[in-house]
């Protein structure tokens, strides 16, 4: 009887794609909780002027270098202490989370974007034309990433926008190569022959008809893209080539932590938490995602 | 073979040739007058302006001056730096052994943990030690190493003592620079304790540069091993009654490592970026450091220089790494 029942079950319709995703999703322990910390840094980030007790740019003189509230002399005025001019840590990083998801952002749309346009047309056309764009897109691989980025706001000037520019042009390089693969594997499938036999256009067998079926290897890049994103904009932050005093970047804060590291080291360990556990949570949420949406790993 | 290694060469040429487009670009690109930018706010006298731009050699054709620059990098003429007026080739040879010995150690760290964690995990998969080492590994890559850096520095050198802040050697010992590499300087100077002073400020610089590589090998050399262990020759060597040990450090990790050891190559222009990064927290007189520091003072010639010769590095190593590729794994040797 029993094992009818289970039979029964099983000859029952598919899941919907989206449940289907959402429930291997979940079985991954740590692509959750990756996702809910994603979570909670966008709720932070949007509701920052709420939530921050402070100014991010507000200097209290006469509390410079307080320590956290838990410790000898710390307030409950000042959860995390203060920096060395007086500004509240709280307050800076979860202003600061705005500024990180703000770049994540950014830096993905802009090169998931155009490595989507160069991708698909150089896949699809073939030719010089795709030949030129591999070999250029092979070049930029070539270099380290930072060092690229370096030498882009070198060229434009530091600040946090040309920061985000130069991050945007030295990922994109992995999104050509994403959507080129995946379209020439796709291109040569029966359903894309029928359109084309149908009487499809170039421009609609690329972008309607091939490119929905190349979207999981590049929705899975552009989740690790902002951790990659993230990380480079507060490297370059760190070195003084990204977001410029005094706006609160983590990155930046941590630039003139250094002098402080003996005296203070509540100003050192503070911003770069909130860094690594942002990235990872976004590393944890892209390999989850990887895991469900490859037709291939799934059990 | 040599089909395979001269295709390979001739790759390489296009991606030179637009590597120095880039970085001859570089001056062109910079919105305004490179010349005033260099001078800064104060101002600058039209003579003096005249000067610059001549030994910049921005009077003359945009082709002409390409074409000397290509002319120079055959040559091993980079140019000048404006600031210290030393040749960037100089500059560059000078600093590089520093830059050099500190990866080294830092990719000797990052071996030795990352590839016994490795194979470890990959055969114990699923224990705790297995997820321990996923876990540390995912981590380690998330990890920005500047803040690192820094949370060493403040365990280690401040609050334990054990290990110096920043720099190389200890103020209390001069040597010459002979070789530029400091271990080695430092064995052939006299002074009793230059050579444990030199080692003590390589420990946290090494770990901090070697943490991602550390991270991804680990991860790696698992997948790798995973992967061969379900092979048939592994099944066959353990249905022969050959030892565990035999089966994984003979039959098996010969045939993983061949991915790990392009992934190993390729770490080096992770290295070299992130020497970038580790050598301005600990004051490393290396061409990272140098490098950021040109760019803050707006000396174009060195940027240029450094860049070129740094990509121009990952590029070669990352040949090597095909190279051996091809040595190592005989299916692409027929191949091709």
């Amino acid at each position: 009887m029993s094992e009818s029942l289970s039979i029964a079950n099983h000859s029952s319709a598919p899941l919907h794609p989206f449940k289907e995703f959402w429930l291997y999703f979940c079985e991954n322990k740590g692509a959750l909780i990756g996702f809910c910390f994603i979570l909670f840094i966008v709720f932070v980030a949007l509701m920052a002027q709420y939530i921050a007790p402070h100014s991010p740019f507000e200097q209290y003189r006469d509390a410079i270098l307080n320590p956290p509230a838990w410790m000898d002399g710390g307030t409950w005025t000042f959860p995390l202490g203060t920096d060395d001019v007086g500004r509240d840590m709280l307050s800076r990083l979860i202003h600061g989370a705005r500024l990180s998801l703000l770049v994540g952002v950014i830096v993905v749309t802009i090169s998931l974007a155009a490595g989507i346009l160069l991708g698909i047309v150089s896949g699809y056309v073939g030719g010089y034309f795709e030949t030129m764009i591999m070999r250029l897109m092979d070049i930029m691989l070539a270099l380290p990433s930072l060092l690229l980025a370096m030498a882009i706001v070198t060229i434009l000037g530091p600040s946090l926008e040309n920061a985000i520019l130069a991050i945007a042009v030295v990922i994109l390089p992995h999104y050509v190569r994403l959507a080129r693969a995946s379209v020439i594997t796709e291109k040569a499938k029966d359903y894309v022959t029928a359109s084309r036999v149908c009487g499809a256009g170039a421009l609609r067998l690329m972008f309607i008809v091939i490119l929905p079926n190349c979207m999981a290897p590049l929705i899975v890049q552009a989740t690790l893209g902002f951790s990659t994103a993230i990380l480079d904009a507060a490297a370059l932050g760190f070195l003084g080539m990204g977001a410029q005093p005094p706006i609160p970047e983590w990155g930046a804060m941590l630039a003139n932590a250094l002098q402080f590291v003996q005296r203070a080291w509540w100003v050192v360990t503070f911003p770069g938490l909130a860094i690594f556990f942002t990235v990872i949570a976004f590393n944890l949420a892209g390999d989850g995602l990887r895991d469900s949406l490859d037709p291939k790993l799934k059990r | 073979m040599i089909k395979f290694l001269l295709r390979r060469i001739a790759m390489i040429i296009p991606t030179f040739i637009g590597m120095t487009l880039l970085t001859f670009a570089l001056i062109h690109l910079v919105p305004g007058d490179p010349v005033e930018l260099i001078a800064g706010e104060r101002g600058i006298t039209p003579a003096r302006h005249a000067v610059l731009r001549s030994e910049l050699g921005l009077d003359k054709p945009l082709l002409v001056q390409y074409g000397n620059y290509i002319w120079g990098i055959f040559h091993g003429n980079l140019g000048k730096s404006i600031v210290t007026k030393q040749p960037v080739f100089k500059e560059f040879m000078t600093l590089f052994p520093a830059t050099m010995e500190l990866s080294f150690f830092a990719m000797i760290f990052a071996v030795t943990l990352g590839l016994p964690a490795g194979i470890i995990a990959g055969v114990k998969r699923g224990t705790f030690f297995d997820h321990s080492v996923m876990g540390l590994s995912l981590a380690g890559y998330s990890m920005p190493i500047f803040w690192w850096g820094l949370l060493l520095i403040l365990f280690f050198s401040v609050f334990l003592g054990w290990t110096p802040v920043s720099g190389r050697l200890s103020a209390l010992f001069w040597i010459d620079a002979d070789t530029g590499f400091m271990l080695i300087d430092a064995l052939k100077s006299d002074e009793k304790g230059t050579f444990v002073s030199a080692m003590r400020h390589l420990i946290l610089p090494s770990i901090v540069l070697g943490t991602i590589p550390l991270a991804v090998i680990a991860r790696m050399t698992r997948s790798a091993m995973l992967e061969v262990l379900t092979e048939d020759y592994v099944r066959t060597a353990r249905a022969k009654g050959l030892s565990p040990l035999r089966v994984i450090m003979v039959h098996a990790l010969r045939n993983a490592l061949i991915p790990v050891i392009t992934v190993i190559g390729l770490q080096t222009g992770v290295l070299l970026a992130g020497a970038i990064l580790t050598e301005t927290i600990f004051a490393w007189p290396g061409v990272g450091k140098w490098i950021v520091e040109s760019i803050n003072r707006r000396d174009y010639p060195a940027v240029q220089g450094g860049i070129l010769l740094i990509s121009s590095l990952v590029i070669l190593v990352n040949l090597a790494v095909d190279m051996l590729y091809g040595v190592v794994n005989p299916r692409i040797r027929h191949n091709k």
